[in-house]
């Protein structure tokens, strides 16, 4: 039986968040102490990057290599910059994090600090996380009073201070060059890297960014040591990664698991498994950048690689576990359609190229679509990847290049018999009235657009071209009169 | 500066380390397409926002295509900019951009001179692949000079850099998200309830139909028809050297002689010329220069014959609005002028005259329309077409300019000196004015009139001119961003002129907003800043004040520069505005 792990989450719902004792008493800013006691700022950026440490934001970018090209820049300047939008949808593990554990973000972002040799740093929050806000506030205040932040941290020569950023409340913000600009004033809009952040960023000063998962586990890091660090997880994912389970589990919620864990122990193991008796059909990772990951792989390890090796990908933490009920290509759409909506709308492909693809999609899940559909998906899924600007773009069409590699079959049955078996495309089915209606007339009653016709003690019938598929006609009747059959558009 | 080696479809090449891609394979001879990469390389503005996307090229080793404008060479890079990949992604990109696209080519402003049509041509796309909802945006025509409609917008961002970084009056900025993302005025106004100075530089570099010139060319065939109306012509400096790029001659070609003989084709009454009231300008502007620094007024003067400029010292400069000049601008003097002086003589109800300008400006349509532009209840202008609205009206008149023989301009307002048609350069005005204040200020002949210190397009110089002992301290800006530096500056009394030119569109009225477009290309801007200074030093009078009509004008109507006379048509007021 796996068990969970907790390095990111080892003080949320442990410690009084309000309480900087209580951290302290959790070996709270000993890492620091420490840092600045005994290691060089070469030594941290050694220990992070032996420890193998990886970016959790979603790429998986190691972190103490970020963290030597911005120490080696020449800057006066330089800025730590802790990366708190959240922006995917039905994620809240670094908003957990904030609101349990605000004290080790600070440590962390003053420990980088010391590292690149930033005496400032920022928190970019979502303006939707008061609670979040609230409690880094306070805590930096504290922080502030103890001389944990400020000048001349702890006696020493190090100075570094905090200030929290309100997001802007769009997703493309959390993409690093977007928030930098957000901060600096800006349209939250990327620009083509390079020049990095690490090199030149906030203000154009050389500038880490790193997300809050990422910055939680630093502390531990240098308290406990890179081999410690190095023996969870795997090899090139060491560590451990918190997931937010989520969709058709039984049990929902925050979950911090060695990275290597597999799909199936997450699921069956951790997660009670999928509820109503119902089968797996998927995983969904990675949010609007990753894909659904078919229940034949579920015994993969997860790492960043192997995640990518499916079509899919670690993102931020976001795991949906899809039933045999759930749609694919409606699955797809979904994702997609956020992405349309939270394209900054820069550039051609990401602008354009995702509103045709989802314009496809819809004709895929209406019924419109024809033998060329899946080819123009395809072809314009290829191009949109190849030439977004940013990883928004560059990522977008992966719900949908994942879902027709794994799910050919349900693509092809929606566009030859017009069919959606999960009866979620609602131009794919009707409600019909079987001959055993006895015309009780309560369906008609019901409907909340008045097309059911048929008199008292007659046999109803349901004007298909009316019908808003609400299925309340289907719920009401006691004589299972009314059916649910696909392939309505051939019948329309 | 250290070299970088890479291949670019094959072949080897080194750089300089920091040159991107596109500019390597451009020393290749190597073509590789671009729509919202500008290089304004004489003004150090370049749009590098790598939005479009259309420049995307294979490089070895990277996963996804690299947008050339904005990627630099690195050592050992194998670039191909031709493969099967490249094109394709490239073909997809502009059949998505005209998916969301008026194809409205037929009936376009922009059609024929459109950067985004001739792509389309380049790469005969016949076919949209993916059609879906088109975007739909309301034009803006509610002013005198640009017609916005976003619908034709690409999102390629020039504008916002010629207006944010360059004019740093930053009206234009992406708005909205996803696909509905279009470049706008902040709050979605219209241009006219903003601080827009309508320099129309936007419109120079924006490479479709989204940004174009209000025109008049209507009212003025139908003025031209209309057998009770005289109608006359005015020609500003800067036309002159940059009409000819629309018929095909070079850059820098004059072109005076036969942009005259067109004008009479097209039946115009009379061709004048605005450096008759060029010369006029300086009169009343280096008369009132003298007179302030003699007798302790406001300094520095600052020149008036920009509005744009004027405009953006009303909006956001409101202390300082007493210190341009009083003088109009040459543009409005003239049709003072004409109207008022020449049509009396002529024995012409001035109400008859229609007046029609041809700028290189789109500001000058704007100007021609305020309320003060008029004496006697008669507007001094009726219609002000662009350089490249002239072309157009020629070109539909069947008029092939090139090919007239040369004509000369109308008197007596067609009369004009060396020191007139420098006014299309930035430094010009400043100079001719120097020519005449240093003659009347120290009684003496000025030995060389040439004020090289003055001249060139950079954005700021400045220059001490010794006037018999009298040392008088003069800069220049053009371009609205430098114009606002310079300001700043005397704001916070870090510096203090005698008298400032300054110019809205950079490198002055050669670069305007109606002139032919470059395409990017600001070498074609000194080339016609050289044929102005040509022009200048061919001239057998290049001192305003020594225009032989001028005096008579004096003579017989204003008496003397700043009379009861002069102000009344020749000088006007300037107005703190809100937005
Ligand atoms: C569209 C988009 C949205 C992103 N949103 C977030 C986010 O909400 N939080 C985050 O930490 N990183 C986000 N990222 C990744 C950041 O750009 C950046 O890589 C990350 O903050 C680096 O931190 P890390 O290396 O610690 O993961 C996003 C990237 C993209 C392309
Ligand atoms: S890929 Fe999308 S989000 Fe990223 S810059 Fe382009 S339009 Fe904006
Ligand atoms: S599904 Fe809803 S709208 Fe359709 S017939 Fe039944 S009740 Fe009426
Ligand atoms: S903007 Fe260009 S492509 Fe668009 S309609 Fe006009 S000429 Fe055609
Ligand atoms: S006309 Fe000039 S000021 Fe107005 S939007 Fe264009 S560039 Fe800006
Ligand atoms: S208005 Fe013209 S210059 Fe401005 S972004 Fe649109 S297409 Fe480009
Ligand atoms: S510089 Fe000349 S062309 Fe430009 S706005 Fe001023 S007057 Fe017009």
């Amino acid at each position: 039986m796996i068990e969970q792990y907790r390095i990111v989450l080892r003080n949320c719902g442990v410690i009084d968040p309000d309480s900087l004792d209580d951290y302290i008493k959790q070996y709270g800013y000993q890492a620091l102490g420490k840092t600045l006691a005994e290691m060089t700022p070469a030594d941290v950026v050694a220990e992070i990057e032996g420890a193998g440490l990886r970016g959790r934001g979603g790429g998986g970018f190691p972190t103490g290599f970020k963290w030597k090209i911005a120490a080696q820049q020449k800057s006066d300047t330089k800025f730590v910059v802790c990366n708190a939008d959240e922006g995917d949808p039905g994620a809240f593990m670094d908003r957990s994090v904030i609101e349990g554990d605000p004290h080790s973000i600070i440590e962390a972002m003053a420990i980088a600090g010391y590292a690149i040799g930033a005496s400032m740093g920022y928190v970019y929050v979502r303006a939707e996380y008061p609670l979040a806000i609230e409690r880094l506030n306070r805590a930096i205040d504290k922080a502030k009073e103890k001389g944990l932040l400020g000048d001349n941290i702890l006696g020493s020569d190090f100075s570094f201070d905090l200030e929290i950023k309100f997001g802007a409340g769009a997703f493309v913000c959390g993409e690093e060059t977007s928030l930098i600009h957000s901060i600096e004033g800006y349209r939250g809009e990327p620009t083509t890297k390079p020049p990095f952040p690490a090199v030149e960023g906030l203000f154009g000063k050389p500038t880490i960014v790193n997300n809050v998962e990422t910055f939680a586990n630093v502390p531990a890091i240098i308290l406990k040591g890179k081999d410690w660090f190095r023996s969870i997880g795997t090899e090139s994912s060491p560590g451990t990664k918190v997931f937010a389970l989520a969709g058709k589990i039984n049990n929902t919620g925050l979950i911090e698991v060695p990275m290597g864990t597999t799909i199936n122990q997450i699921i069956f193991e951790i997660g009670g498994g999928i509820p109503n008796g119902k089968k797996a059909k998927a995983i969904q990772t990675g949010g609007p950048s990753g894909g659904c990951i078919p229940v034949k792989y579920f015994d993969t390890a997860i790492d960043y690689e192997s995640l990518k090796a499916l079509e899919s990908m670690m993102g931020s933490g976001g795991m949906i576990v899809l039933d045999e009920d759930t749609c694919i290509v409606d699955t797809a759409k979904f994702y997609l359609d956020f992405t349309v909506d939270e394209s900054c709308g820069k550039c051609t492909p990401c602008r354009i190229g995702n509103k045709r693809l989802l314009e496809l999609l819809e004709k895929v899940t209406n019924g419109t679509a024809d033998e060329n559909t899946l080819n123009d998906i395809q072809s314009l899924s290829q191009v949109i990847k190849d030439t977004s600007l940013c990883g928004l773009g560059q990522t977008s069409p992966n719900p949908v290049l994942s879902t027709l590699k794994f799910f050919p079959e349900e693509y092809k049955e929606h566009i030859v018999d017009k069919k959606c078996s999960a009866f979620v495309c609602k131009e794919l089915y009707q409600y019909v009235i079987n001959d055993s209606c006895v015309g009780c007339t309560l369906c008609s009653k019901k409907c909340p657009v008045s097309c059911i016709e048929g008199e008292v003690k007659g046999v109803h019938i349901i004007v298909q071209d009316d019908c808003i598929k609400c299925g309340k006609c289907y719920e009401v009747c006691k004589f299972n009169s009314v059916d649910l059959v696909p392939g309505g558009l051939s019948n329309v | 500066m250290s070299k970088v080696k890479l291949t670019i479809n094959g072949v080897s090449i080194e750089v300089e380390k920091g040159t991107t891609i596109l500019e390597a394979a451009k020393s290749l001879d190597i073509g590789i397409p671009t729509l919202c990469y500008v290089d304004l390389k004489e003004f150090n503005v370049k749009n590098k926002v790598g939005s479009c996307r259309i420049c995307v090229v294979e490089v070895d080793g990277r996963n996804n295509l690299a947008p050339s404008c904005c990627t630099p060479c690195e050592e050992g890079m194998v670039v191909i900019t031709n493969s099967a990949r490249v094109l394709h992604a490239r073909r997809t990109i502009l059949q998505l951009l005209l998916s969301d696209h008026p194809k409205e080519c037929l009936t376009c402003k922009k059609s024929g001179e459109c950067e985004l049509q001739d792509l389309a041509a380049e790469y005969r796309v016949h076919e949209i692949r993916y059609e879906g909802e088109e975007s739909s945006y309301p034009a803006d025509r509610a002013n005198k000079s640009i017609y916005r409609d976003p619908n034709k917008c690409i999102m390629c961002r020039r504008c916002e850099t010629a207006c944010n970084d360059m004019q740093k009056v930053g009206i234009l900025s992406g708005t909205e998200r996803g696909f509905g993302a279009v470049v706008d005025t902040a709050a979605h106004s219209k241009l006219a309830d903003t601080y827009c100075t309508f320099c129309g530089q936007c419109v120079s570099v924006c490479p479709t139909g989204a940004l174009t010139s209000i025109t008049y060319n209507q009212e003025v065939i139908e003025a031209l028809a209309d057998p009770s109306k005289v109608v006359i012509a005015q020609t500003a400096p800067a036309v002159r050297v940059a009409i000819g790029e629309s018929f095909a001659e070079e850059p820098g070609t004059i072109s005076t002689g036969k942009m005259v003989a067109a004008l009479k084709k097209l039946n115009f009454d009379y061709v004048f010329d605005t450096d008759f009231a060029a010369d006029l300008t300086i009169m009343e502007e280096a008369n009132e220069m003298l007179d302030r620094i003699k007798n302790g007024g406001k300094l520095p003067i600052l020149t008036s014959c920009c509005p744009a400029w004027v405009k953006l010292l009303e909006h956001q400069f409101p202390e300082m609005v007493n210190i341009p000049s009083s003088a109009k601008s040459p543009q409005q003097m003239f049709g003072a002028v004409a109207k008022h002086y020449w049509a009396k003589k002529m024995g012409i109800d001035p109400h008859n005259v229609v007046v029609v300008s041809v700028m290189p400006c789109l500001a000058k349509k704007y100007e021609s329309a305020r309320e003060e532009m008029k004496s006697d209840g008669v507007p001094d202008v009726d219609y002000v077409m662009s350089t490249r609205e002239l072309a157009v009206l020629l070109k539909e008149s069947g008029i092939n300019m090139s090919n007239l023989k040369e004509q000369e301009y109308d008197n007596p307002l067609g009369e004009s000196t060396g020191a007139a048609v420098i006014f299309g350069a930035a430094g010009g005005v400043l100079e001719a004015a120097l020519r005449t204040a240093y003659e009347w200020f120290t009684g003496k002949e000025l030995a060389e009139v040439n004020f090289e210190a003055v001249r060139g397009i950079d954005g700021i110089k400045s220059a001490e001119i010794d006037l018999d002992g009298t040392t008088v301290k003069v800069a220049q800006a053009s371009g609205l961003g430098n114009a606002r530096e310079l300001l700043n500056k005397i704001r916070k009394g870090e510096e203090a002129y005698h008298a400032i030119e300054i110019m809205a569109c950079p490198g002055g009225c050669i670069n305007g907003g109606g002139q032919p477009f470059i395409h990017g290309d600001t070498s074609i801007i000194k080339k016609r800043q050289e044929a102005l200074y040509n022009i200048d030093s061919n001239e057998e009078i290049r001192k305003s004040h020594e225009n032989p009509m001028i005096k008579k004008l004096y003579k017989e109507w204003l008496d003397k520069p700043g009379s009861h006379e002069a102000h009344k048509y020749l000088h006007t007021e300037y107005f703190e505005r809100g937005i």
